[in-house]
């Protein structure tokens, strides 16, 4: 059974008439094909005419939803012979973030992803995709180790934010997502971020301080959950949809405001109801923007990248 | 003013529990002991409670004041786009900069300036909490990248005296940008073989903790600063745990090994001062050892090669 958002009733509905009639059919019934290629039809135009003018709440509702394709997903589809590596070296293995080697079109890269899991275990066993601070101290340790073999950092960014939790204070997340936005900052290699659902605030940036930032085109990227932000200065939660139009949270929005370099467009009905396909462009995209970094020596990436983030704010620049 | 105003009327007031209008300008009540205290011995105990030891928060001039030896001067910060998002909630971003700017006479939350500490050269940026939570968008952003820039020029420590809400969400992803901006201020200084020292103040949370702030060379807080990633009713919300006593507290991150030290704003010039001593001491070059002629470890000859 295919998960609908609030907004996709009127799709569910009809779907779910399409499936009842072919039902009828495979049981013998009358021959209702013409019936079910005009609901068929009409499920399309209204799934078409109601993706074609999300608002960015229903965006971000998109991003989250619990079938969407998520980092390991992506690891699966473009990484030949993936070998994970695990640990923070010092206190415990965090699942929340992904990590590991593998080829991605022949090429030998450093993989980190954020991982929400997609069933009650794997959710819980990935915090939700909510790192602690060994999480990006892993990351960190990794990006350190890409950068002296050369090889091409790749992150998949899908987190609601750092874990806000006693234990993860106790041990310093500030200093660790301090300490991975520095490591991406400065590897001397490409470096190329795809925000692939939720991109929440320091745990995403965490992984993102990137010489390219992709972002999908239900994807969202903001400072602060809509939600959070309502709940602050609307001081009511249920103004989430306000504040999601008011934060220009969307790929189209910080592809205006210069924040991140490309919008993937996402199958029909988002990424969830074509999975391969999603993950088959993402691909293509990557490889667009890796093939000239690669060309670059890690000096020049390094003083790109850092040109690029300095100019993020300063006059002439919005 | 004598000594009946200065004690004896306040002493009275109490007592018999006067109207609390009188005091306001003169007489300060601490937040944490809830004792009176008269301004002047205030501002001679730099805004420490001279019965408790409480730290109250103080804004950028003050600070700048100080901390600088007397003479030092504040340089202006570059202008940085105002409102990129348009952003409006109840009110408009924009209003609420404006309003924030006629209240403080300060262009955004950070003031910065340069001058000495003890005799030391130095930079020091310093945010002001009253403006807008001394929350970080572009403008707090550039405050660091100009301190940072200076402090290279000028071949002087930079030190960042922190209090802020974290990042500024009515600027979006621009004020997140700021966070790997920010951090590569700390690498240009870091880079020119120069200290970077930190001060975190109370409070200092969200994506300023989370970025610069968390990259000193030397990490130092003021007592009882509230120090942390995420808010306390955020975590209360997620774990549905009483938070520990002290959680978040600049003691408590002493402990925990994120701090360097905890210093008392009236020890803060003289720590400072001796920390830039220490680290901006010339280099001595060693003396060029003697050529090494023996080798450590004698091999043994060649073994003749086996014959049948």
């Amino acid at each position: 059974m295919r998960h609908f958002l609030d907004f996709e009733k009127p799709i569910a509905e009809l779907e779910g008439k399409i499936e009842e009639l072919r039902r009828t059919t495979d049981a013998g019934g009358i021959d209702v094909a013409e019936e079910v290629g005009r609901l068929r039809d009409k499920a399309h135009k209204l799934l078409q005419a109601t993706y074609a003018k999300l608002t960015p709440w229903q965006k971000a509702q998109v991003a989250r939803h619990p079938e969407r394709p998520h980092a390991s997903d992506y690891i699966a589809g473009l990484i030949e012979g993936f070998v994970p590596l695990a640990g923070d070296r010092a206190f415990a293995d965090d699942a929340a973030v992904l990590g590991g080697m593998g080829r991605f079109h022949g090429r030998a890269v450093m993989v980190l992803g954020t991982e929400r899991g997609d069933d009650t275990e794997s959710r819980v066993k990935h915090n939700f995709g909510m790192a602690r601070p060994e999480g990006y101290r892993k990351a960190r340790r990794l990006m350190e180790l890409a950068g002296r073999f050369g090889l091409p950092i790749l992150s998949f960014v899908d987190t609601a934010g750092a874990f806000p939790g006693i234990d993860a204070e106790a041990r310093g997340q500030a200093e660790a997502i301090a300490r991975s936005i520095e490591a991406g900052l400065d590897a001397p290699v490409p470096f190329i971020a795809t925000i692939i659902g939720e991109g929440g605030s320091g745990g995403a940036i965490a992984l993102a301080a990137a010489d390219r930032v992709l972002m999908l085109e239900h994807a969202i990227y903001s400072v602060i959950s809509p939600e959070g932000c309502a709940s602050i200065l609307w001081r009511d939660a249920a103004q989430a949809s306000v504040a999601a139009e008011a934060l220009r949270l969307t790929g189209e929005d910080l592809k205006r405001l210069a924040i991140i370099d490309a919008v993937i467009a996402e199958p029909l009905g988002g990424a969830h109801r074509d999975a391969p396909a999603i993950i088959a462009s993402v691909g293509v995209r990557i490889e667009e923007v890796l093939e000239p970094l690669a060309a670059l020596d890690g000096a020049t990436l390094r003083a790109r990248r850092r040109e690029k983030f300095l100019e993020m704010g300063r006059v002439g620049a919005l | 003013m004598n000594w009946i105003s200065e004690w004896a009327l306040p002493k009275i007031k109490t007592l018999f529990g006067a109207p609390r209008e009188v005091p306001e300008n003169l007489w300060h009540k601490c937040e944490a002991c809830e004792q009176m205290i008269f301004h002047r011995d205030l501002e001679r105990a730099l805004h420490v409670c001279t019965h408790c030891g409480h730290h109250m928060r103080i804004g950028a001039a003050r600070r700048l004041e100080y901390t600088f030896d007397a003479g030092f001067s504040r340089i202006e910060l570059p202008r940085v786009p105002t409102d990129p998002l348009r952003f409006r909630d109840q009110r408009r971003y924009a209003d609420r900069l404006r309003e924030a700017q006629a209240k403080s006479a300060m262009d955004d939350a950070i003031a910065v300036a340069h001058g000495t500490i003890e005799g030391h050269r130095a930079v020091v940026a310093a945010f002001e909490f009253a403006f807008m939570a001394g929350s970080m968008g572009a403008g707090v952003g550039e405050g660091i990248v100009t301190a940072a820039r200076l402090a290279v020029l000028q071949d002087a420590p930079l030190i960042v005296f922190t209090a802020s809400g974290g990042a500024r969400m009515q600027e979006g992803a621009v004020s997140l940008m700021q966070m790997p901006r920010t951090v590569i201020a700390t690498r240009l200084v870091k880079e020119a073989g120069l200290p970077f020292i930190v001060v975190m103040c109370d409070p200092t949370t969200g994506g300023v903790t989370a970025s610069f702030a968390m990259l000193g060379d030397i990490q130092i807080a003021e007592p009882g600063a509230l120090i942390g990633f995420a808010g306390a009713r955020v975590i209360e919300q997620t774990v549905r745990e009483k938070l520990p006593e002290g959680f978040q507290r600049a003691e408590y991150l002493l402990e925990h090994g994120i701090l360097d030290l905890v210093v008392a704003r009236g020890a803060m010039r003289e720590t400072l001062g001796r920390i830039i001593g220490l680290l901006r001491v010339p280099l001595v070059v060693p003396p060029e050892p003697e050529p090494v002629v023996e080798p450590l470890i004698a091999l043994p000859p060649p073994e003749p090669a086996a014959t049948s």
